[in-house]
């Protein structure tokens, strides 16, 4: 692990007139206003100095995981029927029945992976949307930080989907029961996919804007 | 001497060359900015080969057998994909199918597709379209977490019945330490290297 001395007087490659390609890191400079429509002379990648429209796009995906995380809670995830029995369960009754059942280091892996990491991820979004609109420049490298977890978590959400897949396939084949995957297998598979493209979209290059100027 | 800037801040730096084994940091952010693997085309292309060995085993043997009251079935990967889409959830069907089947073969052919004319020192027809949509598919590649969906269903099935884990999961055990491995292998700057220079470009003399 080397960290790299030379920074060049803390200026960013947009401050210096430079655009680096996010694909192959080749620096460009920016000739005109416009340097939206640049391409990499090296490797062909659209060229942007800040992703475009960053801030309004992961407000909206943000916005949009929140309103389909409330029916992937509540409705249930699969129906389970046996003998003529039948069982709904959502996310949150089926970490409980694994208590139940004393298996509690699997309950914790459930709830962590899909109640936990889904809303920190979005909760640690709005806080850097927040307080990269505030122009704050206070903890920038924890912001920076955060980020980086919110990109790497953001996939162990999908768990719980996987979990319900392969009880699908195994019980279904079998006799003693029926499973069904219930309606909220889609909206939290949607929350899933639709944090994964916010946390895209957000320009961590943003946070450290104030400090240039 | 060469400039970068950091992905992550955009900070202007001065590259420095790195011994073996090391990745260079963002002075600023700590973002990792670029490494130094040794044997980086040869590890990337062995481990490619590994892997699609492991993922041909992983897809045609049965995955787990499970056992009740005398009766066994057999589940294979793709199956519980298609009864999720046998119940009408073919997007969730869909979506497990890109990124537990569809998204590590990718990742494997587009790596065997740079990597191995790179070896004889060619470049494949569009490297640089095929080499960011190899980055695409390492993003969407969660074959880890597919693992420990399993292991979730395992224990919640062993009261059930009883699970005979087959070759398959082996296989795939095998591919999720195999393709974190490749992907760690690459070096981009070897590809990028070989596209031609254009010397006016600021901090490249």
């Amino acid at each position: 692990m080397t960290r790299l001395p030379g920074s060049i007087e803390n200026v960013s490659a947009m401050q210096a007139g430079l655009v680096g390609c996010h694909s192959c890191d080749l620096l460009s400079k920016i000739k005109g206003n416009d340097h939206q429509m640049l391409q990499c002379p090296r490797c062909g990648a659209s060229l942007h100095s800040r992703k475009t429209n960053s801030i309004a796009r992961t407000w909206a995906l943000v916005i949009a995981a929140f309103i389909f995380y409330v029916p992937a809670m509540v409705l249930p995830i699969t129906n389970v029927s046996s003998l003529g029995v039948s069982q709904s369960d959502t996310i949150m009754s089926g970490v409980v029945l694994f208590i139940q059942t004393g298996s509690w280091e699997i309950a914790l892996v459930i709830f962590v992976a899909s109640i936990i990491v889904p809303m920190m991820k979005l909760f640690i979004l709005v806080y850097l949307l927040i307080s990269v609109q505030q122009k704050s420049d206070k903890r920038m490298r924890d912001r920076a930080k955060l980020y980086r977890l919110t990109e790497f978590v953001g996939r162990w959400s999908m768990v719980d989907i996987y979990v319900v897949t392969i009880l699908i396939a195994l019980v279904n084949l079998g006799v003693i029961a029926d499973i069904d995957a219930g309606p909220a297998a889609f909206y939290f598979a949607a929350v899933v996919i639709v944090t994964i493209f916010a946390a895209r979209m957000f320009d961590p290059r943003l946070i450290w804007d104030e400090m240039n100027d | 001497m060469s400039l970068i800037a950091c992905h992550e801040c955009d900070l202007l730096q001065q590259r420095i060359s790195l011994p073996a084994k090391s990745k260079a940091q963002c002075g600023r952010c700590g973002a990792v900015l670029y490494r130094n693997i040794p044997n980086s085309i040869d590890r990337t292309v062995a481990l490619s080969i590994a892997g699609l060995v492991l993922f041909i085993c992983a897809n045609v043997f049965p995955f787990l057998a499970f056992e009740v009251s005398g009766q066994s079935v057999q589940a294979t990967l793709l199956s519980g994909a298609v009864a999720l889409y046998k119940q009408g959830m073919w997007e969730v069907a869909g979506l497990v199918i890109f990124t537990c089947v569809a998204a590590p073969l990718a990742q494997i052919l587009l790596m065997l597709y740079i990597f191995v004319p790179l070896k004889f020192n060619r470049l494949p027809y569009a490297t640089a379209k095929a080499f960011r949509l190899l980055r695409e598919m390492q993003n969407w590649n969660m074959i880890e977490v597919f693992m420990v969906g399993i292991l979730v269903a395992l224990v919640k099935l062993t009261k059930m019945a009883v699970i005979v884990p087959g070759l398959a999961m082996w296989s795939f055990m095998g591919l999720i330490i195999v393709l974190t491995a490749g992907a760690s292998a690459i070096d981009p700057e070897l590809v990028w290297n070989r596209f031609g220079f254009k010397k006016e470009q600021p901090g490249n003399d």
